[in-house]
């Protein structure tokens, strides 16, 4: 009789290939790739050197800084902060003390973790992939593992080339249907979370599937995993197709040869079996997602650019307080609509929409345009390569005609670590993750949208429905 | 890492769900390359005002709770990012046990690793602890690890879950790195393995 393997998802696919052991219910799971950035790694680094511990594989471990780097021309000579200086400094002397691979400040192919882990092929199918960052679900858009972790894990990462784990549960997120005019990737994924909360995928992973998902591109899909921490989940997943293979073929780290054709003939059994069990799943239709933006301080404050502001009586249990503090802080009152809120600021950039593809969407916005007088509006390029092509392709020209101030690469005013802020009660149109309380700068009001909506409201200098431009 | 064992201390009452860790530690205070000495900006902008005085409605700014070794905070806490300066600067300030109906996923395992008990209730249980917590009469509560008990201050004891391994080191102040170096052999052979099976990663 022939023994029928259980049917698994493709995150129990990815779980089993790396699981080292499972002890009362704690499994040791091998990890493939380690990103390490300037924040969240000195701390590890040092614990390391007090136990006269080395790094266990240098070369799966990858470190550039990102989240602190001024964006400015003279960057490596004004660091923007005295303090940003030695974090920098400290990162450049662990990367050369332990041997790990490395991009400085002043390499070209420097920019933000999550956008340069795809660039130069360190993110593979069916890989294990973790950093101290949350955004780290990213790189679940080729069907990798991937998550956030804490810094006493990324040391136990670095000493070990394992994570102690518990399994996760699973999730599906199928979206079906064809994408209407002007809805992008992260209006699927700000849609799904203002549906699902950002509680709603907590103690899972997320698997996104659809033939609206499929029919994004590796950016876009980037786009969707990278905010599945958003919706509370461990790490989001789309399986590997062609696209893939194709966008992976070629990069500097990926497999070449024989090598190759042995990784795709793996990589093509990466997907969930047809009867693989999900603890949860959610259904959406893309007809029914419009372009977004948020309006609280909440990553599920989601609603389409032609609704209005809620009142918090709209809301119920701890929700209602919520959304007073919400609609207080960001000096918004019920049934204002969305359209009419003006902004002071745009910033377009971050590892969820840093990428090409976003700035040809800027570009075809802003194009023969003007920045509305008085905006200041910021363009950060996710990498020190996606500012090259842009500037090839005649996009950073177009965008600096607008009126775009062009930075250099680095996670900026997503997280305003470095001098890249918001002013008290300024108003951001931002194409970042994370809209909450003082993000941007102290009293700075986020409001989350695409690429292309935030160009809109840079041109009309108010929150602007894409599809009237 | 310090042992966990019994805590007994005020409990502040924090209710607003989705607290975040910017709002735990904003990303100024990120640049410092050392563990220690966060406690003082925890909670800043809720904390202090622009000219950086003590906003006095801020409950860990009242005189009683700004003793707390407990927070009972509202659901999702410790949602955004995985920044452990969140936990270390909850540390330095001297919580040591966080009550909620949930917490979000990174910041549950981060506080796990230095020191610091997360504690999933009941939507019913969490009211009443709140109320606990409101009161300053009510709020000095008793948390006993090893018989997963919370000791209410009227005497009422409350059962509570938590994971075997994660009680195990919080009991024990186990450090994950020499635990999992123990298996260091097993680790080393699977690598074997693994490379020969997937050669490109």
């Amino acid at each position: 009789m022939k023994i029928m393997a259980k049917s698994r998802t493709l995150y129990d696919k990815i779980w089993d290939n790396h699981l080292i052991q499972t002890e009362n219910n704690v499994s040791l799971i091998y990890i493939d790739r380690h990103l390490v950035h300037e924040v969240t790694s000195p701390q590890a680094f040092e614990g390391l050197r007090e136990a006269g511990r080395k790094v266990h594989a240098p070369k799966k471990t990858i470190a550039v800084p990102d989240h602190n780097v001024a964006t400015t021309s003279d960057r490596l000579t004004n660091f923007g902060s005295e303090e940003g200086r030695i974090q920098l400094e400290t990162l450049d002397k662990n990367a050369r003390d332990f041997g790990i691979n490395y991009y400085a400040v002043d390499d070209i192919r420097q920019g933000i973790v999550h956008i340069i882990g795809p660039e130069q092929g360190w993110t593979l199918p069916g890989m294990t992939i973790v950093c101290g960052d949350s955004h780290t679900a990213t790189h679940g858009a080729f069907g990798a593992l991937a998550h956030g972790i804490g810094t006493s894990e990324v040391e136990h990462v670095l000493a070990t080339q394992t994570l102690i784990q518990q399994k996760s549960k699973n999730m599906k997120v199928e979206v079906s249907g064809e994408l209407g005019n002007g809805v992008t990737a992260k209006d699927i994924t700000l849609t799904i979370i203002g549906k699902t909360g950002t509680a709603g995928g907590t103690g899972h992973v997320i698997e996104y599937c659809g033939n609206a998902i499929e029919s994004l591109s590796l950016e876009g899909r980037m786009t969707v995993c990278n905010m599945a921490i958003e919706g509370g989940a461990r790490a989001g997943l789309i399986a590997p197709d062609q696209k893939t293979l194709d966008y992976v073929k070629g990069r500097p780290n990926a497999p070449k040869g024989e090598k190759w054709d042995k990784a795709v003939k793996f990589w093509k059994t990466l997907f969930s079996d047809p009867d693989a069990y999900f603890d949860k799943e959610i259904f959406l239709k893309a007809e029914d997602i419009a372009p977004v933006v948020t309006w609280g301080t909440s990553p599920e404050d989601v609603l389409p650019i032609t609704d209005f502001v809620p009142s918090p009586d709209n809301f119920q249990g701890s929700k209602v307080e919520a959304a007073k503090r919400s609609l207080e802080y960001m000096g918004l009152r019920p049934g204002q609509k969305l359209q009419d809120i003006e902004v002071d600021a745009v910033f377009i950039g971050s590892c969820t929409n840093g990428r090409i593809e976003d700035l040809r969407e800027v570009e075809k916005i802003v194009k023969g345009k003007k920045v509305k007088s008085g905006i200041r509006a910021m363009v950060v390029p996710g990498s020190g390569l996606v500012k090259k092509q842009a500037e090839e392709e005649g996009i950073a020209n177009s965008l600096k005609e607008a009126g775009f101030d062009w930075r250099m690469p680095g996670c900026s005013m997503c997280l305003a670590m470095n001098p890249d802020q918001l002013l008290p009660e300024e108003r951001c149109a931002a194409t970042s993750n994370r809209n909450f309380e003082g993000r941007q700068g102290r009293g700075g009001r986020t409001h989350l949208m695409s690429p292309a909506m935030a160009a809109a409201a840079a041109i009309t200098g108010r929150l602007t429905d894409v599809r009237d431009i | 890492m310090e042992k966990f064992n019994i805590l007994e201390g005020i409990a502040a009452p924090m209710p607003l769900i989705n607290i975040d860790t910017d709002m735990l530690i904003p990303k100024q205070f990120l640049k410092t390359i050392k563990r220690t000495g966060l406690g003082e900006n925890l909670f800043f902008e809720m904390r202090y005002d622009q000219n950086g005085n003590e906003i006095k409605d801020f409950i860990l700014n009242k005189d009683h709770y700004s003793k707390a070794s407990i927070i009972v905070g509202g659901a999702n806490f410790g949602c955004g990012s995985s920044r452990e300066h969140a936990p270390w600067a909850l540390k330095d300030f001297g919580i040591k046990c966080i009550i909620s109906t949930s917490f979000a996923d990174i910041f549950f395992n981060n506080c796990f690793k230095n020191g610091i008990l997360p504690i999933i209730v009941s939507e019913d249980l969490h009211q009443i602890l709140l109320q606990d917590a409101e009161m300053e009469t009510t709020s000095i509560m008793k948390i006993d690890l090893e018989n997963q008990k919370i000791f209410r201050n009227n005497g009422n004891q409350l059962d509570f879950e938590v994971d075997e391994f994660k009680k195990y080191c919080l009991l024990n102040g186990l450090d994950d790195i020499g635990l999992t170096l123990k298996s260091a052999n097993k680790i080393s052979s699977f690598e074997k393995e693994y490379s020969d099976k997937f050669s490109w990663s």
